[in-house]
């Protein structure tokens, strides 16, 4: 840390800039400067540093970024879901008009599967293998209701009817291995919103699902959202989904917000070199071919470089004077009213490149 | 499920075929001849020859294996006039050392193997799958490393050693229980529970020593499954985290070890029987090894096969009651 201080450029500070959502909803959570590390053997790993974001009702945030960025550990520590073992969590959450990082683990606990609720990438290994749907359903009602056994499975044939499951009168007592992966992935949903939560974190909801049943998962969830009003925190790799729901979104890179705005902007005016790099990285219809995959491997989260974290893989690092991609970390810096990204590169420059390479069009 | 029994059932059956058949050959292939063993000080040729006919040692072999299974069933009786006997079914045949039928034998010593396993077997259970799992919950903590170096010890320490240090020390030394003096239970249970706490004890250490690392290892095994995080997701309670999500799950492997070793401990635990002076299977086949009493000796085995082969089926029932994924549709 006194390193980058020292470069008259400290990462904790002016970096830590809250971008303010174009959604109008109420805030339902607020993530403030939130950094997770975890000791290992091999040192230090700085999973996620200075991470801040709001998120309001009824609002679609996707996070994006490469294997390793850190999107689900930064959701694991909101859900206080990363255990203690070795993780260190600082920071802010505000969730419920409560600071959750400072609370016990019983008050977080009982916020966990009634305000706000998760979902993960693979629906098999995330449902209990010995437990019929229905078993598992009803636990998570009685996990937090006071409601008699016939009430709670009552309300899990609801919520399975209400996902898409067929006959669901006779599924409820099916087995996870018994159904396929979209109907799991629809009951890990149903399980998630059956106490009607605030906020869902859908972690690669879709990821290990056949390309029809993702989209009919990411179409459920924006009707539930519709209907619910519940605030969604979707991480994904699929550009495609984030054009489809986000409201807003925050691009990710080596643990830290490479940039941050509402999704047309972040497809029409991205303003950031590795941005730039995912989008190149979407198969377009008509181009079949054109993939351009980001050069060089993610950083490692044990020693950071010091400038930015990008810029061993950064093709315009060398249109910044003094080297400074290499020595000094870039602000988090607003370049809109909701829009931020770091990036040393000046406006002037980000235009001329963007209108050279056809970035955003 | 019935179907599935069924199956194992008819199966079972086969097995404990081929079981006897092999154990026969195994012990009537020992070069000993229990007619002349049986005949005495005074021996005759002709006494042998009366003898082995008696036995029907003269028959072929697969005569002399098929009336020995038919005995099982069907009982038999030896020899003739006022030598004759009657042996009823099940019927193991006669043992010419005890002067005894052998089913009597066993009988006769099986409740104190029973009494004896299991009352290790609840021992051990209940302590190693209670203490592997809290080591599991605390890992890494003061509790976690002693109850590992614990074990350890416990696990390497061979059971006659324990069982010894055990009797110097509480009934020796200190005094605290009497000399073991075998009283059934149904005589006077205070006195036979007294008697049997330190087998169970010597016992159960050997075996808790070796459960609690095993549900130790299974538990941090599953704790880091996704469903576990699922079902801490979904605002649970540790306590039914861990009881009713990963000791569920990690359950397999240690009823399959359960089963088995409380199985073989009803084949008679030798070492902890000698110790503490209990006549069971485990001194009664020590005996017949030291006699070449081999009707006792191929019936013991036997019994053993029978026990592990039943522990299996037990065993893959229970899987099935614990994983819906192994039923049969
Ligand atoms: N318990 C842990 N101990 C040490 N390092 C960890 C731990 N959990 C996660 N990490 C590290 O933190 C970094 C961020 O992981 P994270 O799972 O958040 O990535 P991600 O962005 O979700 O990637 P993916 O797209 O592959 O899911 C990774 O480098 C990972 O190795
Ligand atoms: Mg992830």
């Amino acid at each position: 840390m006194s390193e980058l201080t020292t470069e008259g450029n400290s990462v904790t500070s002016s970096t830590n800039v809250m971008v303010p959502s174009t959604h109008k909803g109420d805030v339902i959570l607020s993530v403030n400067d939130l950094s997770v590390s975890f000791k290992t053997h091999d040192g230090l790993v700085q999973a996620v540093s200075h991470l801040s974001y709001e998120v309001r009702r009824g609002q679609t945030l996707a996070i994006v970024g490469e294997s390793g960025s850190g999107k689900s550990v930064s959701s694991l520590a909101v859900m206080g879901l990363l255990g203690s073992d070795n993780a260190n969590v600082t920071g802010e959450v505000h969730f419920d008009g409560k600071e959750l990082i400072s609370s016990s683990a019983d008050t977080v606990r009982q916020l966990r599967g009634l305000k706000m609720a998760m979902i993960f990438q693979d629906p098999l290994s995330a449902l209990h293998p010995y437990y019929s749907i229905g078993k598992q359903l009803v636990e998570a009602v009685t996990a937090h209701q006071d409601v008699s056994k016939e009430a709670a499975r009552a309300r899990a044939l609801e919520m399975l009817n209400r996902v898409g499951i067929p006959s669901a009168e006779k599924r409820i007592d099916d087995y996870p291995h018994q159904l396929s992966g979209g109907m799991r992935q629809r009951v890990m949903i149903a399980m998630a919103l059956i106490n009607d939560p605030e906020l869902l974190i859908a972690d690669e909801p879709t990821t290990a699902l056949d390309v029809t049943v993702q989209a009919q998962i990411i179409e459920l969830l924006r009707d539930l959202q519709k209907e619910f009003g519940t605030a969604i925190v979707i991480i994904t790799h699929d550009l495609g989904v984030v054009a489809d729901v986000a409201d807003d979104v925050i691009v990710m890179y080596g643990g830290a917000a490479a940039e941050q705005g509402p999704v047309r902007e972040i497809f029409y005016q991205p303003e950031m070199p590795y941005t730039w790099g995912l989008l190149a990285s979407i198969p377009k219809a008509g181009d079949e071919g054109q993939l351009d995959p980001i050069p060089g491997t993610p950083p490692s989260l044990i020693h950071l470089p010091k400038g930015c974290v990008f810029a061993p893989r950064c093709a315009f690092r060398s249109q910044v004077p003094d080297n400074a991609c290499a020595t000094t970390r870039p602000d988090f810096e607003i370049t809109g009213p909701n829009h931020a990204a770091r990036c040393h590169l000046t406006t002037e420059q980000r235009k001329t490149i963007r209108l050279d390479r056809k970035i955003g069009k | 499920m019935v179907p599935y029994i069924v199956r194992r059932l008819v199966v079972l059956v086969g097995m404990l075929f081929a079981l006897s058949l092999i154990t026969y050959i195994l012990f009537y292939a020992v070069p000993t001849d229990p007619a002349s063993l049986s005949c005495g000080v005074h021996c005759t040729p002709e006494a042998v020859a009366a003898n082995r006919h008696r036995l029907g040692l003269d028959d072929p072999f697969y005569i002399q294996y098929w009336n020995w299974v038919k005995a099982i069933f069907l009982g038999r009786d030896f020899g003739t006039g006022y030598v004759a006997m009657h042996c009823d079914v099940p019927c193991f045949g006669f043992s010419w050392n005890r002067q005894m039928m052998v089913t009597d034998v066993i009988t006769s010593v099986m409740p104190v193997t029973i009494y004896l396993a299991i009352g290790a077997f609840v021992v051990w259970m209940t302590v190693g799958i209670f203490t592997g799992i809290l080591a599991a919950r605390y890992k890494g903590s003061i509790f976690d490393r002693g109850v590992m170096a614990i074990t350890l010890v416990g696990f390497s320490l061979p059971s006659f050693f324990i069982g010894l240090v055990i009797l110097i020390f509480f009934v020796v030394r200190w005094q605290i229980v009497p000399y073991p003096n075998y009283v059934p239970p149904t005589e006077d249970f205070g006195k036979f529970f007294m008697c049997m706490l330190l087998p169970w004890i010597t016992l159960a250490i050997l075996y808790a020593a070796y459960y609690t690392r095993l549900t130790r290892s299974q538990m941090l095994d599953t704790m880091n499954e996704d469903y576990i995080r699922t079902a801490r997701a979904k605002g649970l309670p540790e306590k039914v985290v861990i009881r009713k999500h990963a000791f569920r799950a990690g359950l397999t492997p240690i009823v399959t070890s359960a089963g088995l070793d409380f199985a073989g401990l009803l084949g008679g635990a030798i070492i902890t029987e000698k110790i503490f002076g209990l006549t069971g299977l485990g001194s009664v086949a020590i005996k017949a090894v030291e006699n070449l009493d081999l009707s006792i000796l191929v019936a013991i085995t036997l019994l053993g096969g029978v026990f592990v082969v039943v522990a299996n089926l037990i065993v893959d029932i229970l899987y099935a009651a614990i994983d819906p994924r192994v039923r049969v549709k």
